[in-house]
């Protein structure tokens, strides 16, 4: 699924990823876990493309197909998705036009036919239902006036609106109560199996006790420097970065 | 021969017989200029009686001892003003689709505009390729059955010279300003509306009536009546780019509602805004303006401006009857060079007036868009109400927004509210669209089109489908 080899990256003329190599086989959740500044979010703004986020070495092909020479909205049709740390607002924008907006401009750069109104609404419906959203919050704008988890929760949606192959969850678990993180957590437990991978970052080991990761790797000083099971995410709770980092 | 070489040639013969030419009512246009002579060739073109020339003549003799308006921030060369035909019969350019240029035809598939609008938009003749006449005839006849009169100026002139004369100029006087003053003296054509006491006009006006509207030429004047509890919406304009010859545009609206009437009068307006570098493009002066002339009765404007080189506009309303109501909603985008200082007045008379200012900017390239509002509140206007909320968007670090709300309140019982903002279309929006698929100008489409929300959701819907495609194509080209 997702291969990264060697890559290395610098924002404002400093490095910051210093060679990173993972591997993430289709259907597994990886978590990446690392102190405050270890590159973490920068890996994910990397991985999608962001302006200001230079690659300077190294590949990241999403199934076989390089994914660093497109333009972020091509690594989106391409099937990788972010669900961001702070999502972002977008005031008068509904929900369900956003929604509908991205899906349709993701089929046509895959060459597939748009989705008429009543076949997206269904769709949509089936989605809502599943992760428990009111109706209500997709008549709001995007994120405009959403509580941390409505925010969260939105994210999750459209995971399962876009349907990618990779999903990369920036700090999910940031900002989120404990009843909130469960519903996310669920939701994208629901969304595990084959034809999609998890990359789940996050400062705490929290999130793993309810997002159950196959592999966790040690982001530090902007290279992986450990990985191993569940487990280990349990060990650093204890431990915490000092003696990996 | 071909049209143009025979146009042409009859201004050749016109100008050679100069004085003469008055006598010669057969011709197609007017020679350039204007003086005394060519407002009679008007007048007598379209068969006027003696008061309509009078009060033409009355509008010209003031229009040359006037002073251009000053205060707007637009900057243009002197206009020369005898450098222009001021009348031409309307006339179709091409005989056939297959002359249309290539790229205004992409633009009316961007745009969804019908099939069978596209011939007569872009200028071919319209008799060859659908029967827009027997469309319009028929629903002009289902309203004349509830007494709505729908017709031409020039026609409302004609058959109804009585509440022509009792309204034109009772809200935009001929000496109003320079521009209007202009066009009292020779407005070429435009709409005429009256709707009786009581009737509430059961479809949008001059929706199946867009292509007859824009053979009005340069100086359109419309007037529309509303009797007491009437109801009406009105649709000027066309979202489909406009090109022309003319380079100055001066027209005059002028809107009357009386004891509990409602006129909603909406426009959308893309006068060709000029090339890239700011060549050429449309001067539009227009002076807009209802009176709110019975008690409880209300007008609404609504404008998406996306065209023209300057635009220079202030649809505005005076509310004399007491609870009346004014509102004005406007989006204004100006791309690359092109200019807009547009905005409203609202003058209140009444006692509880109230009105609406929600005023979109849009600035673009190295364009300059300027919001100018006046709130006057007389002595008279006991508990008068205004909320204005201006807000500008900034695309890119070449452009200007400027918000200039004038406030003069004479009544210490009205209550006035004025928000402004101005931001940029975040790198944060951007990428957070792009990371959902969307490409960078999809992008910039979507968030500029959420931000207009307010004032597109006023428009009548098959309108505002169009208005919001519109948006994209107008900022086409500004990011990347």
């Amino acid at each position: 699924m997702l291969v990264i080899k060697n890559l290395t990256a610098e924002v404002d003329g400093k490095q910051i990823l210093n060679g990173v190599d993972l591997t993430i086989n289709d259907g597994e959740v990886h978590a990446i876990m690392g102190p405050n500044g270890a590159g973490k979010s920068t890996l994910s703004y990397v991985l999608a493309g962001r302006d200001g986020y230079e690659v300077t070495g190294g590949t990241a092909t999403l199934d076989g197909v390089d994914i660093l020479d497109m333009d972020p909205n091509e690594r989106a049709a391409a099937g990788l998705f972010l669900a961001f740390q702070y999502p972002v607002e977008i005031p008068g924008v509904q929900m369900t036009n956003f929604l509908k907006t991205a899906l349709n401009s993701q089929r046509k750069q895959r060459g597939e036919s748009e989705l008429e109104a009543l076949d997206f609404l269904k769709l949509l419906k089936t989605k809502q239902k599943e992760l428990g959203i009111a109706d209500e919050m997709l008549k709001r704008p995007v994120n405009v006036g959403f509580s941390g988890g409505e925010k969260k929760r939105n994210e999750v949606l459209q995971i399962a609106m876009l349907q990618p192959k990779m999903a990369i969850l920036d700090e999910t678990d940031s900002g989120l109560d404990i009843d909130a993180l469960k519903i996310v957590a669920d939701g994208v437990n629901r969304m595990r199996g084959a034809g999609r991978s998890f990359l789940v970052i996050t400062h705490y080991q929290r999130l793993l006790d309810y997002i159950v990761p196959d592999v966790v790797h040690v982001l530090a000083k902007g290279k992986i420097v450990k990985s191993g099971t569940a487990e280990l995410a349990k060990e650093l709770e204890k431990t915490g970065y000092a003696d990996v980092a | 021969m071909t049209t143009e070489t025979a146009i042409a040639k009859q201004v050749a013969e016109l100008a050679h017989y100069e004085a003469g030419f008055v006598t010669d009512i057969e011709s197609d246009i007017a020679p350039k200029g204007l003086n005394e002579d060519i407002i009679r060739f008007i007048s007598a073109k379209k068969n006027e009686p003696e008061w309509m020339l009078d009060f033409r003549l009355k509008a010209f003799e003031h229009w040359k001892k006037m002073p251009e308006p000053q205060w707007a921030k637009i900057h243009h060369p002197p206009i020369d003003y005898q450098d222009a035909h001021y009348y031409a019969a309307p006339k179709p350019k091409l005989g056939s689709m297959d002359e249309v240029d290539p790229k205004l035809l992409e633009t009316f598939e961007k745009l969804g505009v019908p099939m069978r609008e596209r011939a007569a938009l872009a200028g071919v003749a319209v008799d060859v390729v659908f029967d827009s006449v027997s469309v319009a005839t028929t629903f002009k006849e289902n309203l004349a059955e509830v007494g709505i009169i729908f017709c031409s100026i020039s026609e409302a002139v004609k058959n109804h010279p009585e509440l022509v004369k009792k309204y034109m100029g009772s809200v935009v006087p001929y000496h109003d300003n320079k521009h209007a003053c202009l066009n009292s003296a020779v407005f070429t054509d435009g709409s005429f509306v009256y709707i009786p006491e009581g009737v509430r006009c059961p479809m949008e006006l001059s929706t199946y009536f867009r292509i007859n509207e824009m053979k009005t030429g340069q100086f359109e004047r419309t007037l529309i009546i509303a009797d007491k509890g009437a109801y009406v919406s009105y649709l000027e304009g066309c979202t489909a780019p406009m090109r022309d010859e003319n380079q100055m545009h001066a027209a005059v609206v002028e809107l009357i509602a009386h004891d509990d009437a409602e006129i909603k009068y909406s426009t959308v307006q893309n006068w060709y805004p000029g090339d890239e570098e700011g060549k050429g493009g449309i001067y539009n002066f227009v002076t807009k303006r209802g009176l709110c002339a019975g008690h409880r009765s209300k007008i609404s404007w609504t404008q998406v401006e996306t065209g023209s080189a300057i635009t220079w506009k202030y649809p505005s309303c005076v509310l004399k009857g007491d609870d009346s109501q004014g509102e004005f909603y406007s989006v204004a985008i100006t791309n690359n060079f092109q200019q807009a200082d547009t905005g409203t007045k609202m003058i209140h008379m009444g006692a509880r007036t109230k009105s609406r200012i929600i005023a979109k900017t849009i600035s673009a390239g190295k364009s300059d868009s300027t919001y100018r509002g006046l709130v006057k509140i007389l002595a008279g206007a006991e508990g008068a109400r205004n909320y204005t909320q201006c807000d500008s968007l900034l695309i890119g670090d070449q452009c200007g927004a400027h918000t200039v709300p004038y406030i003069e309140s004479k009544n210490p019982t009205a209550k006035l509210e004025h928000e402004a903002t101005t931001s940029k279309i975040s790198d944060d929006q951007l990428f957070y669209c792009q990371q959902r698929g969307l490409s960078e100008e999809e992008a910039v489409a979507l968030i500029v089109n959420g931000f207009c929300r307010e004032v597109m959701q006023n428009l009548p819907m098959e309108f505002a489908v169009e208005a919001q495609k519109l948006v994209s194509i107008s900022l086409e080209g500004s990011v990347g």
